[in-house]
């Protein structure tokens, strides 16, 4: 079985997702990131469903359809962003500030 | 008519509350209704004397040697605590009811005439009712905490009454002055309460009497202080050294009100309470002592005082002050019987007086209000030869001035006598006694000699009044002259309800009391003297009142007084009584000034402007900004710093779940 390898690459997927939100300062590719991030817990999740049943499997294809959803909600905000402010640089964007 | 069942009792205090509630709502609904209000005020007061007679007469025809109590409902049931709210009818209670509902309704119906063309006539009545209310609720009470509701109500109403004319702001201050005042005397009444309640562990009176002697040791500290703070609350409520101040300023009130709540009944309260709680007292030698002693001292100082007062209400007030001390010597001593009696015979004659007085007033008021001058209606200066004016008032006047200086067959002459008589048989035991006799016959001088000096100044001797005034002055109509008559007739036969041995009398009033004094009598009994030294005592008194009386007419000059505006200062002595020994200055500099100090200098600003405003209210407002300030340099609006502190929060749960 390849459990163990399938984890282990998930768990870098996911580190590299953490990481890249954590490190990277432009609002697309900290988006792409975090994707990054859902992909990994899909593969944890079809990986472990070979042992303990079928629902992982389905559960992959909810995370999707919410990751689409998320696509589209968090890149039309985005394109609102830019266009109030020229830039997606997320150190520039702090009107939330207290 | 068939007998109906005691237990009604209760319809006796509930009449004035229904004549409180109907006028109230008139005063508050139709202040000008004055003839409505007169029927409910006067009639609610006369049925519930009828009452309270049939009552009594039922009581007196089953020969009940322990109190009847009724009780109503579970008015505090608390654990250990069970205060009901029951009523009690005993020979002292029937006693005090005949009293403040005879009196009540008579005052009741003088206050008709008195208070007529008064805009506040409706709330007048309504405070009227609601006072005998609370007063029959005191008396009628069957345990501590029932009285004690009387005790405040009629406080309260007290209170009411003394500022009903508040517009002056001296009325208001004297008003809250006997308020205040009170206050430090309730303060010991519930301090002894919590006392018994911590040692019988009941608050009823048939209990805690029952229990008294097993639960104190005589004259031990405990039984000691709950008789000191029992009479703190006396010498509240009944006026005497050293919270007697508040009560010569209640004439501010009134007239009738100081006739029927600031003489005849709501001062003696502390008499009745002290009859009440007498085997408390007798188990206390230091206790009673003190009673007897204040008493004494307060009968003679009092005294002292009314020989230069120009306010012939004033006059009224501190005689009231120095017999109130009499009926206290009277109880004190032991002689239940003889300080209830003269209880009843003052609340005939001072009553008089004061209604006499009022009457006096009305008519002086008149004749100042028909030409619209503005000189004092009360100063004894300016009146002067008003017998001459007022054929009714004058000799009733006089019938309970010679009552009051103790001159037979009149009412106070048997009752005073009585008091003194028991002080001075008391002596032979107990030394200090005689020294408290003596000071009763002092003071038995000085009241004839100033109560002389009242008539005399007032009725005879040529008019002050004023050339224009004299023809305004006459008698009062007959609702007023009506109540006066009786209580003329009461202070003329009242000696009769308890004529002593020694003059072949039946002793009525002290059988009558026997079965509530009994019980402090066994602990303390009464001591008699001879026959003839009770003889001595007797022409001794007389003779003391006769000087007085003597001696007023000898020493006054009425012809050589001028108006009150005319009028010099006096020198020496005389300044000092006129200024009642300067005992209300010494109060404000030892107690109000300070007191006022501390309040606006410390209280106010410090712990309220400091301590409360700044520091708690404030306090909370900065803290609060400080906190929001914080929580606000969190939000920087940086999506990175949120995303860190997201990760490393996740990480912090992880781990804990791990664990």
């Amino acid at each position: 079985m390849l459990l163990a390898p399938a984890l282990f690459v998930s768990a870098v997927l996911f580190t590299f997702g953490v990481a890249g939100v954590l490190l990277r300062r432009n609002a697309i590719v900290i988006f792409m990131c975090v994707e990054l991030m859902l992909n990994a817990v899909n593969l944890t999740f079809v990986a472990l469903a070979q042992q303990l049943g079928v629902a992982g499997q389905i559960f992959v294809f909810f995370v999707m359809a919410v990751a689409a959803a998320e696509a589209a909600v968090g890149l039309a905000i985005m394109l609102a962003i830019f266009r109030h402010g020229q830039t997606l640089n997320l150190q520039d964007i702090n009107l939330l500030k207290g | 008519m068939p007998a109906l069942p005691l237990s009604m009792i209760w319809v006796v205090p509930a009449l004035p509350l229904l004549g409180f509630l109907v006028n109230g709502t008139l005063a508050l609904a139709r202040p000008g209704a004055k003839r409505a209000v007169s029927i409910v005020g006067v009639g609610t007061l006369v049925l519930a004397f009828a009452a309270a007679a049939l009552a009594v007469v039922e009581f007196g025809a089953q020969h009940a040697t322990a109190p009847l109590v009724f009780s109503y409902w579970d008015w505090i049931p608390a654990g250990e605590l069970q205060v009901p709210f029951a009523l009690q009818l005993d020979q002292l209670s029937a006693v005090m009811i005949l009293i403040v509902t005879g009196v009540g309704a008579l005052i009741h119906v003088f206050s008709v005439g008195y208070m007529h063309d008064d805009p506040g006539y409706a709330r007048y009545f309504a405070y009227l009712n609601l006072f005998v209310f609370f007063m029959l609720v005191l008396v009628l009470g069957a345990n501590f905490p029932v009285m004690f509701v009387g005790w405040e109500g009629v406080g309260l109403c007290s209170y009411l009454l003394i500022g009903f004319w508040f517009n002056e702001k001296i009325n208001a201050d004297a008003g809250n002055k006997a308020f205040i005042v009170n206050r430090i005397g309730d303060f010991g009444f519930l301090v002894a309460m919590f006392l018994i309640f911590w040692r019988v562990g009941s608050l009823d009176f048939a209990t805690v009497f029952a229990k008294a002697p097993a639960a104190f040791p005589p004259a031990g500290a405990l039984i000691t202080a709950i008789t000191l703070f029992l009479f703190l609350g006396c010498t509240g409520k009944s006026a005497q050294i050293p919270l007697y101040t508040w009560l010569p300023d209640a004439m501010q009130g009134p007239t009738p009100v100081s006739a029927l709540i600031h003489a005849a009944t709501m001062v003696t309260a502390g008499v009745y309470l002290v009859a009440r709680c007498g085997v408390l007292f007798a188990l206390s030698p230091i206790g009673s002592t003190t009673v007897a002693g204040v008493g004494a001292l307060t009968a003679l100082f009092a005294a002292t005082i009314a020989l230069k007062q120009w306010d012939i209400k004033r006059v009224l007030a501190y005689s009231t002050v120095s017999q109130l001390g009499y009926m206290f010597v009277g109880v004190g001593t032991g002689a239940y019987a003889a300080g209830i009696f003269h209880l009843a015979t003052h609340a005939f004659f001072k009553a008089l007086l004061f209604l006499g007085s009022g009457s006096v007033i009305h008519a002086m008021h008149r004749a100042y209000h028909a030409t619209h001058s503005h000189e004092d209606a009360q100063d004894m200066r300016n009146m002067g030869g008003l017998a001459r004016y007022m054929p009714w008032t004058a000799p009733l006047m006089w019938i309970a001035t010679l009552a009051i200086a103790g001159i037979p067959p009149f009412a106070g002459f048997f009752s005073k006598d009585e008091i003194l008589g028991a002080a001075f048989a008391e002596g032979t035991v107990r030394p200090a006694w005689y020294v408290f006799w003596a000071m009763g016959i002092g003071a038995a001088l000085l009241t004839a000699f100033y109560m002389t000096r009242l008539m005399l100044y007032t009725f005879h001797g040529p008019n002050r009044t004023g050339e224009r005034e004299r023809e305004y002055l006459h008698e009062a109509p007959w609702s007023m002259t009506g109540p006066l008559l009786v209580l003329g007739a009461l202070t003329v036969a009242g000696g009769a309800l308890n004529v002593p041995p020694l003059f072949r009398g039946g002793a009525l009033l002290e059988h009558w009391l026997d079965p509530v004094t009994a019980a402090a009598s066994r602990v303390s009994p009464l001591i008699e003297v001879p026959h003839a030294t009770e003889w001595a005592l007797v022409v001794g008194a007389v003779l003391v009142a006769g000087v007085g009386i003597v001696g007023a007419f000898r020493l006054l000059r009425p012809e050589a007084l001028v108006p009150a505006r005319a009028a010099p200062p006096e020198p020496g002595l005389a300044r000092v009584l006129w200024k009642k020994w300067y005992v209300d200055e010494l109060y404000d500099a030892v107690f109000v000034r300070p007191i006022m100090w501390v309040s606006r200098e410390v209280l106010w600003k410090i712990v309220d402007m400091r301590i409360v405003d700044g520091l708690l209210v404030d306090g909370t407002a900065v803290v609060t900004r400080a906190l929001g300030w914080i929580g606000s340099r969190l939000q920087t609006g940086e999506v990175g710093v949120y995303v860190v502190g997201f990760v490393f929060g996740v990480l912090a749960v992880l781990v804990a779940a791990l664990r």
